[in-house]
């Protein structure tokens, strides 16, 4: 008994939260590691764009509220998806004709572009802020739980609780969809071979007749719908706060890191190992240690790391690869 | 007039002319094989034709059309094919998708010449799930040539197809080349393997210093005593 | 950029025309909103200058992408809290000893972890190593936690952390340097001679984790408490000793100046002297580091990386020597910093303010040209201040056609965020048009 009560308080406390999370940082991670299979830089406004795509949506859901209209159980903020896909996409497009274009052009060196990508970050944090503020935002609405605590007590007559929010289904959810349209479109379409192609040599793809200009458009509008989703799920999970979304850059980046850049595969298995990670890392095992080792009652929380510091989780598996294995678990492109 | 016909090449990269006045041929359905020793501009002669070097002068015709002023995808439309030296394939993706790479440009449907690879290099069939980074150099080279088929070209070019292969898997390339120029493709070719390349060259070009020195038959050079004291090494 | 000017007659007016342009828009300041204001702006912008020529050292002389720039600044500002503030009684013997104990047994860890991790292999290497280090971070935070707890519980309105060793305040700006320059040691280390766009990643990192760090160690700096007070360099004076001073204010009078202002004038100016000598210093010792071979490899590194590794330098070296020098000036920009605002608050980091708007100072005022980063650091920063005052006005001009009402009144409350766009604009503007900046290398 005391083990089945250890095990809900890790599933509860732990694989819950942290596969939400890792799906989150998964989508995000994705989008980097397009980015830079395809225009070959490390994209710092990522964050910023990933704040933008949910403000839009945030808006739109506002929209819909006051107009009366909802989805039911599940969040408004899931029917206003696609017009903050559609304005971040715009937006991206804009922004590559605007400024990446002409870096593309003169074949600027991938540092050069990630300096412009801060220069981009600046524009587009304003722009959020200008859209949203900066204050912190819960937009979800709908069925709050999928099994609350009462529930789960009635079911199962555990003494330990375990609670799964609606959001967290609709986070993993929503992400394995996009996943699947994304593998099938890269693996199945002919447009999504040729981006392939064009990440695994860009010469011969041009000798091909590939069109880079198509590839990029492309891929910014792919970048563009997987920051909306992966913004809108963490804003939907957590909250919405436009500085946290430039704090998630370097979960990230780990996330990217860690599986190889480039890999899109490496992507999300780098978003759960850092999610697991950090939460794992961070959650205060005194309740499970309780129920395992009987007869004790230890004095702190066994926690290993303040969750202040979960940045540091992803900093130091970064840190790591990039000693021990600086092409990623999976084989990213270039070191 | 020959189908391609690039006479009086002259041009570089920067000020300096790595071409001066080099004049290429191919008949249709022929081999021509370009040799000559390191930094003779042999890959450079190639590119010129293909586009991809600023000329100052000379002109380059297909088919008896001027193509001179064409970029390289363009050429690629009037039916030229070309195989890189080096990172000819994409290697994350399987033969099949290479392959079918090769085929982007066509709207029709490819994949008559896509068996047609296959019956040409049948271990690609047998590999075609396999990613391409992952086959050995000799079937990475049939993968290079095999996509650059794929859009049905009248002119192949090979950059050297032979380079770091063993000779047993080199002696399978030329046979395949000699299949595919018996298709009623003409070839050319830049190849350091000189001697094995001119037995099976209808016409010879030996490059010095980015100038014609001899242009022969194959059979005709290898018997010029010459070119083998020179060139072929005795 | 495409007008065929050569180096001449013009591009030698360009920085002194430049640098009165700067000076104009000070004085024009001094006599609208009044020079405590003026100074105010001047003071901080070169202190921003200063943190500028660090980052230039990085990105301009060697091409190094550092995205941290903040994470050193706050090391460097934990100098002057450690080293001349007056230290909390009893704090050292109450846990001081045993935090330094703790910090031992984790070097000592991880150094024995490395021995292992060299000497052994297979299985054996992998137990023994994750069993080092699992012991070492039980034992560290067996000695760690206690001495924490007892240094937090010493008067913790007021202190509640191990407070300094009363030094001069003077010594605690090479300090800072150095703290900066050890962390950018390990960080580079790692990160160094890798893809360049993963150092700043890495040090992306590093700064959330530095001032995260600040935030949350009590023992250390009081966390989001603060640290108040701390001492002013010498020779700077405080305003309540010189308005007490029959003399000084004799002084101001015969100026036709209150004493009150005079004071405040008084000190920022003592400030600003202390800023320029720095700076002075700074850009000789640059200027004569750059004219040596070894700062001529270090720009033929970074003009062209693979022909001077093909001709034996080591690249990843040269760059871990620059990339830590960089650091150090950050470093002291930061205890500077502290010792002008006269107080620690760790939530005051933002990586837009301190990490990337220095970028901009340095990309505008002219990657790799130091003067162009003093003028980036005092201009941006003066546009930065501006652009803040300015935003609201422009916004409620914007916002005037537009009925009152809740879009009237959110674009209101946007202007403040005006700044960044400004900043984001101008970057990429310099980026595209004039990549060499204001004043372009030589």
């Amino acid at each position: 008994m005391e083990l089945v009560n250890a095990l809900v308080a890790i599933t509860n406390y732990v694989i819950i939260p942290a596969t939400a999370y890792g799906a989150q940082l998964a989508l995000g991670a994705l989008g980097v590691t397009l980015i830079y299979s395809i225009l070959r830089f490390s994209n710092f406004a990522h964050g910023d764009t990933m704040a933008f795509g949910t403000g839009v949506v945030i808006l739109v859901t506002w929209g819909f509220q006051s107009l009366g209209i909802s989805f039911g159980p599940l969040p408004t903020a899931l029917l206003a998806l696609p017009f903050g896909i559609l304005a971040t996409a715009a937006l991206m497009l804009g922004t590559d004709k605007v400024v990446y274009q002409y870096y593309r052009k003169v074949r600027a060196a991938p540092v050069v572009m990630v300096m412009v990508s801060v220069g981009v970050m600046f524009v587009m944090n304003a722009l959020t802020r200008f859209l949203i503020g900066v204050d912190q935002i819960n937009f979800d609405d709908g069925a709050r739980f999928v099994i609350n605590a009462r529930q789960w007590r009635e079911m199962t007559g555990l003494a330990e609780p375990l609670t799964l929010r609606s959001t967290q289904v609709i986070t993993v959810v929503t992400a394995i969809i996009t996943v699947a349209i994304l593998f099938w479109f890269l693996n199945r379409t002919r447009t999504g071979k040729s981006m392939r192609a064009f990440s695994d040599n860009e010469d011969l793809a041009l000798l091909s007749g590939i069109d880079p200009n198509k590839v990029v458009a492309v891929t910014w509008i792919i970048t563009g719908a997987l920051a909306t989703i992966a913004g809108t799920l963490y804003g939907l999970d957590k909250s919405f706060k436009a500085f946290t979304y430039f704090q998630l850059l370097l979960p990230i980046f780990a996330s990217a890191i860690v599986g190889g850049i480039g890999n899109p595969v490496g992507a999300i298995a780098g978003g759960f190992v850092i999610s697991f990670s950090e939460v794992g890392l961070t959650y205060a095992w005194k309740k499970v240690a309780t129920y395992l080792i009987p007869n004790w009652e230890p004095d702190g929380l066994v926690q290993l790391l303040s969750t202040d510091y979960k940045y540091a989780v992803s900093f130091t598996i970064l840190i790591l690869v990039l000693i021990f294995k600086p092409t990623g678990l999976f084989k990213g492109k270039i070191v | 007039m020959s189908y391609l016909n690039a006479s009086e090449m002259t041009g570089g990269y920067g000020k300096a002319d790595i071409l001066h006045s080099c004049t290429l041929t191919v008949e249709r359905g022929q081999i021509a094989v370009i040799v000559g020793p390191n930094g003779a501009g042999k890959s450079t002669a190639m590119k010129a034709v293909f586009g991809m070097l600023p000329l100052r002068a000379g002109r380059v015709t297909l088919d008896g059309e001027d193509i001179t002023t064409l970029s390289p995808q363009d050429r690629v439309k009037k039916g030229m094919g070309f195989v890189p030296q080096v990172n000819n394939v994409f290697p994350t993706m399987s033969v099949e998708e290479n392959l079918e790479m090769g085929a982007f440009i066509r709207d029709d449907d490819f994949r008559t010449t896509m068996e047609q690879v296959f019956d040409l290099f049948p271990i690609l069939k047998e590999k075609r799930r396999q990613n391409a980074g992952e086959l050995s150099g000799g079937q990475r080279q049939q993968v290079a040539v095999g996509r650059a088929l794929m859009t049905k070209p009248k002119l192949l070019m090979l950059d050297e197809p032979t380079a770091g292969v063993s000779p047993i898997v080199m002696d399978e390339l030329f046979d395949r080349i000699i299949e595919v120029a018996r298709t009623g493709i003409s070839i050319l070719m830049v190849e350091q393997n000189a001697r094995q390349a001119l037995e099976i060259a209808d016409k010879g070009y030996v490059l010095v210093q980015g100038a014609n020195k001899y242009t022969d038959t194959g059979q005709a050079l290898l018997a010029d005593p010459e070119v083998r004291r020179t060139f072929l090494g005795g | 950029m495409s007008t065929a000017r050569q180096p001449g007659e013009a591009s030698r007016l360009r920085a002194p025309l430049f640098f009165a342009i700067m000076t104009a828009l000070i004085v024009i300041e001094g006599l609208t909103s009044g020079w405590n204001s003026a100074l105010g702006i001047v003071n901080m912008g070169l202190l921003s200058a200063i943190m500028a020529l660090g980052v230039n050292m990085q990105w301009g002389y060697a091409g190094l992408f550092n995205a941290g720039a903040m994470g050193f600044l706050a090391l460097g500002g934990i100098a002057p809290v450690l080293i001349s503030m007056p230290p909390t009684p009893g704090a050292f013997a109450a846990g001081g000893f045993a935090i330094m104990a703790a910090f031992a047994v984790a070097i000592i860890a991880v150094l024995a972890a490395i021995w292992l991790y060299r000497n052994l292999a297979g299985r054996a290497r992998a137990l023994a190593v994750a069993g080092v280090l699992i012991a070492g971070f039980f034992l560290y935070r067996a000695i760690f936690d206690p001495a924490v707890s007892a240094i937090e519980a010493i008067n913790p309105s007021a202190a509640g952390n191990l407070g300094g060793l009363g030094l001069p305040t003077l010594v605690s700006w090479p300090v800072g340097a150095l703290l900066a320059a050890g962390a950018a040691w390990l960080v580079g280390k790692t990160a160094l001679g890798l893809r360049s766009d993963y150092l700043a990643i890495a040090t992306l990192g590093i700064a959330e984790i530095l001032v995260a760090v600040l935030k949350n160690e009590q023992w250390l700096d009081r966390g989001v408490l603060n640290v108040n007070g701390i001492p002013r360099p010498w020779p700077v004076p405080y305003e309540i000793d010189l308005q007490n001073s029959a003399e000084f204010v004799a002084k101001a009078q015969a100026w036709g100046i209150d004493p009150q202002t005079a004071s405040t004038l008084t000190v920022k100016f003592a400030f600003l002297a202390l800023f320029v000598v720095v700076i002075l210093a700074l850009i000789w010792l640059t200027e004569m580091a750059l004219k040596s071979p070894w700062g001529r490899m270090m720009r033929a590194i970074r003009d062209n990386e693979i022909s001077a590794a093909a001709m034996g330098k080591n690249v990843t070296r040269r760059h871990l020597q620059i990339f830590v020098l960089g650091s150090a000036v950050i470093g002291l920009a930061g205890a500077m910093m502290i010792s002008l605002d006269g107080q620690m608050t760790p939530t005051s980091y933002n990586p837009l303010r301190y990490t990337f708007l220095i970028l901009v100072m340095v990309i505008v005022g002219g990657s790799g040209n130091n003067w162009g980063s003093i003028l980036g650091g005092v201009l941006i920063w003066y546009v930065w201040v501006k652009a803040g005052d300015w935003g609201p006005d422009i916004m409620s001009v914007l916002a005037s056609p537009i009925p009152d009402g809740a879009f009237h009144d959110h674009m209101i409350r946007s202007a403040p965020h005006m700044r960044m766009l400004v900043m984001g604009v101008i970057l990429l503007a310099v980026l595209r048009f004039s990549p060499r900046g204001l004043l372009p290398e030589k």
